[in-house]
């Protein structure tokens, strides 16, 4: 191949252009933002440069909800999405039949609307004055009393949020999970029946150390995205997520940047560094443990 | 004698072993299924429930013997949902246009001509898809605002035609088109755009369909970005609609009228799921997530 650098740069312009422009210069930007101190957003300035903005931050009650939301959504949601899904990719990997209708309904909540699906799961679980609601029903059934999930106490709003968060992630794992399990080579489960291994010790002994590398993957890419969670919580409680106790950090930043508490880039661009850095550190976190215990 | 009644016991029990196993497995898969479904089916049976019927039930009824198609017509009178189902449809077909005008040519630079400082410049374009979006959408939002393009279809759109996801993909399958084609194209006198165009691409078109598909349902699902760049009722796209829908549309009770407004917005992507069921399941298995 000649070299032709003038033709290349051409072609590379436009992606070069609003990369540029809408990544790597917000990237910078970001940076600066958060130290500097007092930012006027109307007048373009600022009268000093610091950590103002971190400790702000960090004594906000609101932001301090916010991480502790947050935390509470990704160490419930995380670990058990990934145990339904491998079980159910298991199951589905074990049959035949109806397979790919199976995998097909399974896949429906990855394409649907967040903000649309959150309002059906928002009348599934309100209690109103002229009805409590499916979920309210299910619960009197077994003789327990109802509960208002959306304007109610703490734990039952963050239950909904597990629920449906769990039910939005699950596809994506599905899907990962099952494709990892049927690139296992049968020439290993045909070696183990020769065996007469038990069905137990083939799961621990060939499929879990096969599919390792994706569960991590999994684990690694849902921490990732639960620490960002915003529209679920939005689609249950509507935008004032402060009021209702349900903020995620995301949806602080949001907050700090536009909306009835808004106008403040540095407080949000400080916050968005702050969830940055704890989710740059999980995942070192992650990346050290799979090391150790990961068989590829 | 006694012998091959055992045989006859051992292979009962395993078989029964066996069914009871399947049935097990079925039965998990097919409440999962449910759990799926039950929302969808909720929400459609909602929307065809008459106003008055609905918030009669203080028990939710499963089923309705009266449907009716009011709800969908008090969506489309009483709320601006067509206006919302246009500006998405606009704001989705010209992202996607846009991006693959951007990523098509940078994919084929990086796959097919040699320059220097390649590898470089690949290398940073990688490294930018580890940068979350959380990071770099305040200062884009300071930007479009200062550029005074809030409530405009260009703030809108400029910000999401680049993915350096997709470019790497496109890229890695330009790259596995033999060079040889290349080289015949090149006697023949063709040019490289329009090699590019007539032999590249329509080579590499599953890619690009795939591709495609994912913006499409990207662009249709985006939620943050619109928010915070319109607060113009007539900009907003169908997430923001039903969040507005949600909060002062119909007021807060119409239920079926809502359900039926998140009915319209939600089958555009079902059906092009329903159609476009494999790719879209490869393309996310290949490095998609959601979050």
């Amino acid at each position: 191949m000649e070299t032709n650098n003038k033709k290349a740069w051409l072609y590379l312009l436009p992606a070069i252009l609003f990369l540029g422009v809408f990544m790597v210069y917000p990237l910078v930007d970001v940076f600066v933002y958060s130290f500097e101190e007092g930012f006027n957003s109307a007048s373009q300035t600022h009268f000093g440069v610091g950590t103002y903005n971190y400790s702000y931050v960090l004594h906000d009650p609101y932001f301090l909800q916010a991480v502790k939301n947050t935390f509470i959504l990704v160490i419930i949601t995380v670990p058990i999405s990934t145990g339904i899904a491998l079980l159910i990719s298991l199951g589905l990997s074990s049959i035949k039949a109806l397979r790919n209708l199976f995998q097909t309904v399974y896949f429906l909540p990855y394409v649907t609307n967040t903000l649309a699906v959150g309002l059906v799961f928002m009348i599934l679980f309100k209690k109103t004055p002229y009805s409590d609601g499916l979920v309210n029903l299910l619960i009197n059934l077994f003789g327990g009393s109802s509960v208002d999930f959306i304007d109610g106490p703490y734990w039952a709003k963050m239950l909904v949020l597990c629920i449906y968060t769990i039910w939005v992630v699950m596809p994506f794992k599905i899907l990962i999970l099952t494709s990892a399990l049927a690139s296992v080579k049968e020439d290993y489960y045909n070696a183990a029946k020769v065996d007469g291994t038990s069905k137990f010790r083939i799961f621990t002994k060939i499929t879990l150390p096969m599919i390792s590398p994706m569960i991590f993957y999994l684990v690694i890419t849902g921490f990732i995205g639960a620490f960002k969670a915003y529209s679920d919580a939005v689609a249950l409680f509507g935008t004032n997520l402060n009021a209702a106790e349900m903020n995620t950090i995301v949806g602080y930043v949001y907050d700090m940047l536009y909306g009835d508490s808004g106008g403040y880039p540095s407080y949000a661009s400080a916050a968005a560094i702050i969830l940055f850095v704890i989710v740059l550190t999980i995942t070192c976190i992650n990346l050290i443990i799979s090391k150790k215990n990961v068989h590829y | 004698m006694t012998n091959q009644v055992n045989y006859d016991k051992i292979e009962k029990t395993a078989a029964i072993k066996k069914t009871v196993g399947k049935t097990v497995i079925y039965a998990f898969l097919v409440l999962w299924g449910l759990i799926v479904l039950f929302p969808f089916y909720w929400m459609l049976l909602t929307s065809v429930k008459d106003y008055a019927a609905y918030n009669a039930e203080y028990i939710p009824q499963f089923f309705t013997l009266s449907p009716t198609l009011q709800n969908y017509i008090d969506a489309f009178t009483a709320v601006p949902l067509a206006d919302y189902f246009l500006n998405t449809l606009i704001f989705t077909v010209a992202t996607t246009a846009v991006m693959l005008v951007v990523i098509v040519p940078a994919a084929f630079a990086f796959s097919r001509l040699e320059f220097r400082g390649k590898n470089l410049l690949f290398t940073l374009f990688l490294s930018l898809m580890m940068i979350p979006n959380e990071l770099v959408v305040i200062t884009n939002f300071v930007t479009i605002t200062n550029l005074d393009l809030r409530n405009t279809f260009t703030g809108l759109i400029l910000p999401s035609v680049t993915s350096v996801f997709y470019i790497y993909l496109l890229k890695e399958n330009f790259a596995g088109i033999p060079n040889e084609l290349y080289y015949a194209a090149k006697v023949d006198g063709t040019s490289d755009l329009k090699y590019l165009l007539k032999v590249m691409l329509p080579i590499c078109r599953p890619t690009v369909i795939t591709i495609t598909v994912l913006k499409v349902i990207e662009c249709w699902n985006s939620y943050v970005w619109p928010r915070l760049i319109t607060d113009d009722e007539a900009y907003f796209l169908v997430s923001n609609g039903i969040q507005e829908i949600r909060e002062n549309g119909f007021g807060r009770e119409n239920i079926p009228a809502m359900m039926a407004a998140v009915v319209v917005i939600s089958v555009p992507l079902v059906v092009l799921f329903l159609i476009f069921r494999k790719k879209i399941m490869e393309g996310v298995a290949r490095g998609g997530t959601k979050g």
